[in-house]
């Protein structure tokens, strides 16, 4: 019988030459991501670390990205404790403020690569199934105990095989799709499973995968996974890493799903996720002329410099309207150099937009954009729970990049078909 | 005893906004925080020992650990539930939160019905009606039992006096 990414790739971990759907397994993971968040995983442990050090030094990646630059004196500290404690054991994979959103950094410095295992404090860990990972979230806890021992225990997951069928018609994109998804299998509908996307991938290109990976948790997935194939290692390449530096799993031809699903995805519109859960989906067309009050581009979702160049192509020579703040946020600095150099930059601040520094923006409600009560915002990040950008009684909705910027022009939802011609 | 009931999908946001996360970490910062955004009068009115029936999909979204770390604090006996979300559910498991997934037990619940919890039987009370609900895995028991992951770890760590690494 044959075995799921998800089967292989743990057994692997576990040293065991098979892992059944259900079985616990002791692991070891290549990396283990945190963020702001490593102020109080430390914390917690401060004493044990004394005792007993770091297990392993190669193992944690820390990105200042959540809160940068620090608001207040709290934050500040937080960030003072964690660069003290990178000092401290020489941590080589630090990246300050300013560098990117954590997800980004960890596929776009190479650090997760195909066939690799990756955990990390923060539900979008699931991202990097984009590359062939095996990446699903922890909490601060677990993290924590990680550091000190480089273990932790995983439930071989059921899996869900998603099949995408067909073509998708511009300017409908990934995000569209992944929108559709979540609305076809709904909030829970993945609940502790690993997702695997298959079919007709190869249009999608590594950012495209990866808004789609990073979704996976919207719909309760433990993980998401692309196959590795042309595009995948053609990325790699472009990073300098050639296939002898990583191993890719696949799943077997005859591998055992819990359910497949045909995504046939001609059908699929621009969409947009309304209030208050992202698995409330509709085509954008069913809500346009909805006012808004904010326009937010970016995340990790969906900042990277194709969504970036989707949003010039669609502001160049327009007016951002007078009612609308468009808050825009490369997703790494590598990103930002790049956008400046192809010009989107330069056309985006001049049809009024505003640039954020590369991370989470006001997506996490802490700062840099946060809503007043009665105000709606349309967003390319990746939830609209009510309250999530700081105020319990705004309004969020999820739409692509290619969304948000034809209803920036216009100070409402938009179909971004009326923008741009197939 | 008072049983707080909630509906389906109840997010992290739901539990803790995500506006307090990096500000707000330890028990008392997170008590006054609790379900702000979903029930305004839990924070002031719950008391050790209350418990939460809830439906489904509890606490999905964030991997924030502030709501379990909250409702441990506050004295939640057990939340009882039709289905979690799944880092919700590990980290229930590591803070030593008992979760109950028992979707007969969240259906026969009526207002006003007492509920009780037989953790040794492996059955939840509602109402004077017994619902079985599936024991955990002995290894996550293991460290549901000794009162989470981090007494679990530093037992661990004790025990072997360096890092856990094979």
């Amino acid at each position: 019988m044959g075995q799921t990414f998800a089967e292989k790739i743990l057994a692997h971990y576990a040293n065991k030459p098979d892992a059944a759907t259900g079985e616990i397994v002791t692991v070891h993971p290549d990396h283990l991501l945190m963020h702001d968040n490593a102020a109080p995983i430390v914390k917690k442990i401060a004493s044990d670390l004394d005792t007993y050090g770091l297990c392993n030094t190669k193992m944690p990646i820390i990105v200042l990205d959540h809160v940068i630059p620090a608001s207040d004196e709290k934050t500040a500290t937080n960030h003072q404790l964690i660069r003290t404690f990178v000092n401290k054991y020489k941590l080589p994979y630090f990246y300050d403020i300013g560098e990117g959103i954590c997800h980004q950094l960890v596929v776009e410095k190479g650090l997760a690569l195909p066939g690799q295992l990756l955990l990390g404090s923060d539900s979008h860990t699931c991202s990097y199934g984009a590359v062939g990972a095996f990446a699903t979230g922890i909490d601060r806890t677990e993290a924590a105990a990680l550091l000190l021992t480089g273990e932790t225990w995983l439930k071989v997951p059921k899996s869900i095989r998603i099949n995408l069928a067909g073509t998708i018609r511009q300017p409908v994109s990934a995000k569209d799709v992944v929108l559709w998804v979540i609305g076809q299998v709904g909030a829970s509908g993945a609940d502790y499973c690993s997702v695997e996307y298959h079919g007709d991938i190869a249009q999608f290109s590594v950012d495209d995968r990866f808004t789609i990976a990073n979704m996976a948790v919207e719909m309760g997935a433990k993980n998401a996974v692309f196959p590795v194939d042309k595009v995948t290692t053609k990325y790699l390449q472009s990073l300098q890493i050639t296939s002898a530096q990583y191993k890719a799993v696949a799943a077997d031809s005859d591998a055992v799903y819990a359910s497949t699903r045909d995504i046939a995805m001609e059908e699929i519109p621009p969409m947009v996720a309304v209030p208050h859960h992202v698995d409330n989906v509709k085509p954008v067309a069913e809500v346009a002329g909805v006012h808004l009050h904010q326009c937010l581009i970016g995340t990790c979702s969906n900042g990277r410099l194709s969504d970036l160049k989707v949003t010039a192509k669609i502001l160049k020579g327009k007016t951002v309207n007078r009612g609308i703040r468009l808050l825009v946020l490369p997703a790494s600095r590598q990103i930002y150099l790049d956008a400046l150099k192809e010009g989107y930059i330069d056309i985006i601040v001049k049809a009024g937009g505003v640039i954020l520094p590369p991370g989470c923006g006001p997506c996490l409600g802490a700062h840099q954009g946060v809503l007043a009560p009665g105000e709606r915002c349309l967003s390319t990040s990746n939830r609209n729970f009510k309250g999530r950008m700081g105020c319990k009684d705004a309004e969020i909705y999820l739409a692509s990049p290619a969304t948000v910027a034809a209803s920036a022009i216009h100070g409402v939802i938009t179909d971004p078909r009326s923008e741009v011609k197939p | 005893m008072k049983v707080w009931r909630y509906g389906d999908d109840v997010n992290t946001d739901m539990l803790f906004p995500g506006k307090y996360t990096y500000t707000c970490s330890t028990a008392e910062e997170i008590k006054p925080h609790l379900l702000e955004d979903l029930d305004p009068i839990f924070a002031k009115g719950v008391q050790k020992g209350d418990l939460i029936v809830a439906g489904k999909n509890f606490g999905y979204g964030s991997s924030r650990e502030q709501p379990v770390v909250g409702l441990v604090a506050v004295g939640i006996n057990a939340i009882i539930a039709d289905s979690y979300a799944r880092i919700f559910y590990r980290s229930s498991i590591n803070q030593g939160l008992l979760l109950i997934e028992c979707p007969a037990a969240v259906k026969a619940y009526r207002t006003g019905d007492t509920v009780s919890v037989d953790v040794e039987k492996s059955v939840v009370i509602v109402g004077g009606r017994s619902f079985p609900f599936p024991r955990l895995p002995k290894e996550i028991l293991a460290i549901r039992d000794a009162g989470g992951l981090l007494p679990y770890t530093r037992a661990r760590l004790k025990q072997r006096g360096s890092c856990v690494q094979p």
